[in-house]
């Protein structure tokens, strides 16, 4: 079974999702990053692919990503710096990154790498539902790798059942119509949204991502989904601690998980 | 074969709409209902009326004789460098503004290169009472001061693009996710044949007016409305699509792509889309463009601010894969001699834009009993310091 399906049977709440850009602060991190990651306490991990336009994140992530790129990490790096994850480590890995790096890399190259690795889900935010069922969901759902899509408050209720029915793993509830980092804290206009999805029975889990980046946005969010995701939030912390990034990281997750549990 | 948009965006295999799920909502409704809209006759009137009397068109359509006699053929020069703010820009830029009027938008937003798009998009907003942010990138503010300044007068706020290289590419990024930001209220003017359906096939039918005009004006001057040869530059293309457009299934007209090949084409410092470019997304549409091995976007090079984007549109990348036009490139030097070329025979400065396509002239065969329409996108006034430098290094 998929480590993400595995996830959510097991855990029902609270599912902490961490994003950070590989590469960043320096080239090595990303084993590091990921043990760390789940040594204190996170449930899944999103690991982004430094991309040169990244069209739906924030100048946090785009500048990691420059700084990643810069340091040289590239999709080959990537690939072999993931080779002996699953030795180290069984948390759920996602890839992040934006459709035409796995054009130039080679779909099916890129694909067979992913499972190779050990990668259990990718988002791909400029894939639209659409153009992924015309034209990559078989090779993307034979490769058994899952395909979570963004939802967004202005995405109709028969476009979110178009989205369920062929996501895998979960579907990623965009908090307000924004790039990533881009707004903080949660409205009442928000959590009505929430209520909203959380009334159609969707058969995939959600969880929060956007505007997330402490113990109250995250309990917050938990309160309507079963968990949530940070990104920015993380790549601001290691940018002001790039040469502690393992305790840097540490006490980043337990920032948001104590005070969420106090 | 069909050259224009099909009922899912594409052209080809290029176009579509590859944006992020935050976006849906917005294209979306223009998808919806663009066609509806341009199409009603009363924004017909609205528009043409705008186009006559305040754009100024139709645009002459000119005979260049002294050009004609150096070339050794019947040349003629579309003038769309006579339209009101100085370039073909403002015919997709009124267009778009009574757009987004239709569907009730209250702040515009735009990018801008060299800022005769950012321009057009600040007159209309001043026409029409419309908030106007344009997006810039702080390269491109520092090396286009005239153009900001120009803006900044017509009541526009221009942001810096902070972002990447800080250029074209990375203001329309920063464009987007203003609109990403803003979904209900504003609307994102695209200058060029760009980005996600259906902004390409929309700006390609605003321009379309350039073609249209040709057709009666040749008819009028020569006796046929077709030439032999279409020449028009592309950065992203929209002039070019404009030049083009009524003659897409006329396959005895060639058409002629001229791009940037900035310093050469294989000097690392060009932008010759077509030749150094392969197929990938940029700005929400399958393309071609230029790229590193692992995907990561270039940054182009050319003398010209308005050609060095990384892509061309869609509809130019399925023209030139299926033969229809043939691409040309055109360095730096040979762009600026172009330039002082015609401006000595035929007393017009042209864009350093337009002077790529002049310069085609020398690439292309043609013969002697041969119409060539040469589409002149813009004045070179935005471009004089570039041109005075040239002057006193002879």
């Amino acid at each position: 079974m998929n480590r993400i399906d595995q996830l959510f049977q097991a855990k029902k709440d609270h599912i902490l999702n961490i994003y950070f850009t590989a590469g960043f602060p320096n080239l090595d991190d990303t084993v590091t990053i990921i043990k760390t990651l789940d040594h204190a306490g996170a449930d899944m991990i999103e690991i982004g692919m430094p991309y040169s336009d990244p069209m739906a994140d924030g100048p946090t992530i785009q500048e990691s990503g420059s700084k990643a790129i810069a340091n040289g990490m590239t999709l080959s790096t990537l690939f072999q710096q993931l080779k002996d994850i699953r030795k180290e480590t069984q948390i759920p890995l996602l890839f992040m990154g934006y459709l035409n790096q796995m054009m130039q890399y080679g779909v099916d190259k890129f694909l067979q790498g992913c499972t190779a690795a050990g990668i259990d889900g990718l988002i791909i935010p400029d894939l639209p539902v659409d153009i992924y069922e015309s034209e990559l969901k078989d090779k993307i759902a034979g490769s058994g790798l899952h395909i979570i899509f963004l939802i967004t408050p202005q995405t109709s209720e028969d476009r979110i059942r178009k989205i369920d029915a062929l996501a895998g793993g979960f579907i990623y509830m965009v908090s307000s119509a924004s790039i990533t980092g881009a707004k903080s804290g949660i409205s009442d206009e928000q959590t009505k949204y929430f209520e909203r999805v959380n009334a159609m029975n969707l058969k995939n889990p959600r969880l929060i991502g956007f505007g997330i980046s402490n113990h109250q946005t995250f309990e917050t969010a938990c309160q309507y989904a079963d968990g949530a995701i940070i990104g920015s939030a993380f790549i601001r912390h290691l940018g002001q601690n790039q040469n502690r990034v393992q305790e840097a990281t540490r006490e980043f997750v337990e920032g948001i998980l104590e005070k969420s549990e106090a | 074969m069909n050259y224009l948009v099909d009922e899912k965006g594409f052209y080809g295999d290029f176009g579509g709409a590859f944006i992020p799920e935050m976006l849906h909502a917005n294209i979306e409704e223009l998808r919806n209902h663009y066609m509806g809209i341009i199409y009603d006759p009363d924004f017909q009137d609205e528009m043409q009326d705008l186009l006559k009397n305040y754009v100024g068109r139709p645009s002459p359509l000119y005979h260049a004789k002294r050009m004609s006699k150096h070339f050794g053929t019947t040349i003629y020069l579309k003038r769309e460098d006579l339209n009101h703010t100085g370039a073909h820009k403002i015919n997709n830029t009124i267009g778009q503004i009574l757009l987004a009027q239709k569907l009730g938008k209250k702040r515009i937003i735009a990018e801008t290169g060299a800022g005769q798009h950012g321009v057009a998009t600040a007159t209309v907003c001043a026409l029409m009472g419309l908030e106007c942010i344009v997006y810039m990138g702080e390269v491109d503010i520092a090396r286009q001061a005239p153009n900001v300044s120009r803006m900044r007068m017509l009541g526009a706020e221009v942001r810096p693009a902070t972002s990447g290289s800080k250029t074209l590419k990375d203001a329309t990024n920063e464009a987007i996710r203003d609109w990403i930001n803003n979904p209900t209220d504003t609307h994102y003017i695209i200058g060029s044949v760009v980005g996600p359906h259906p902004y390409p096939d929309m700006v390609a039918r605003f321009q379309a007016i350039i073609s249209k005009e040709m057709r009666w004006q040749l008819k009028e001057q020569t006796g046929s409305e077709l030439p032999d040869i279409i020449i028009a530059c592309v950065g992203g293309g929209s002039n070019a699509a404009g030049a083009y457009y009524h003659y897409l299934d006329e396959p005895d007209v060639r058409l002629i792509a001229v791009e940037a090949a900035g310093l050469g084409i294989h000097s690392g410092e060009s932008a010759a889309t077509s030749v150094l470019g392969s197929k990938g997304i940029i700005h929400g549409s399958r393309t071609l463009l230029m790229q590193t091995d692992d995907g990561q976007i270039v940054e182009p090079y050319s003398i010209s601010a308005g050609l060095d984007y990384p892509g061309i549109g869609p509809m130019h990348a399925h023209l030139i894969d299926s033969g229809r036009a043939e691409a040309v490139s055109v360095t730096d030097d040979e762009a600026l001699d172009s330039a002082f070329l015609v401006t000595r025979l035929e007393g017009i400065i042209p864009a350093l834009e337009s002077a790529h396509a002049f310069a085609a002239m020398d690439k292309i065969k043609y013969n002697a009993d041969d119409t060539v329409v040469i589409n002149l996108s813009g004045r070179g006034d935005k471009d004089l310091s570039t041109y005075i430098k040239k002057l006193d290094q002879a």
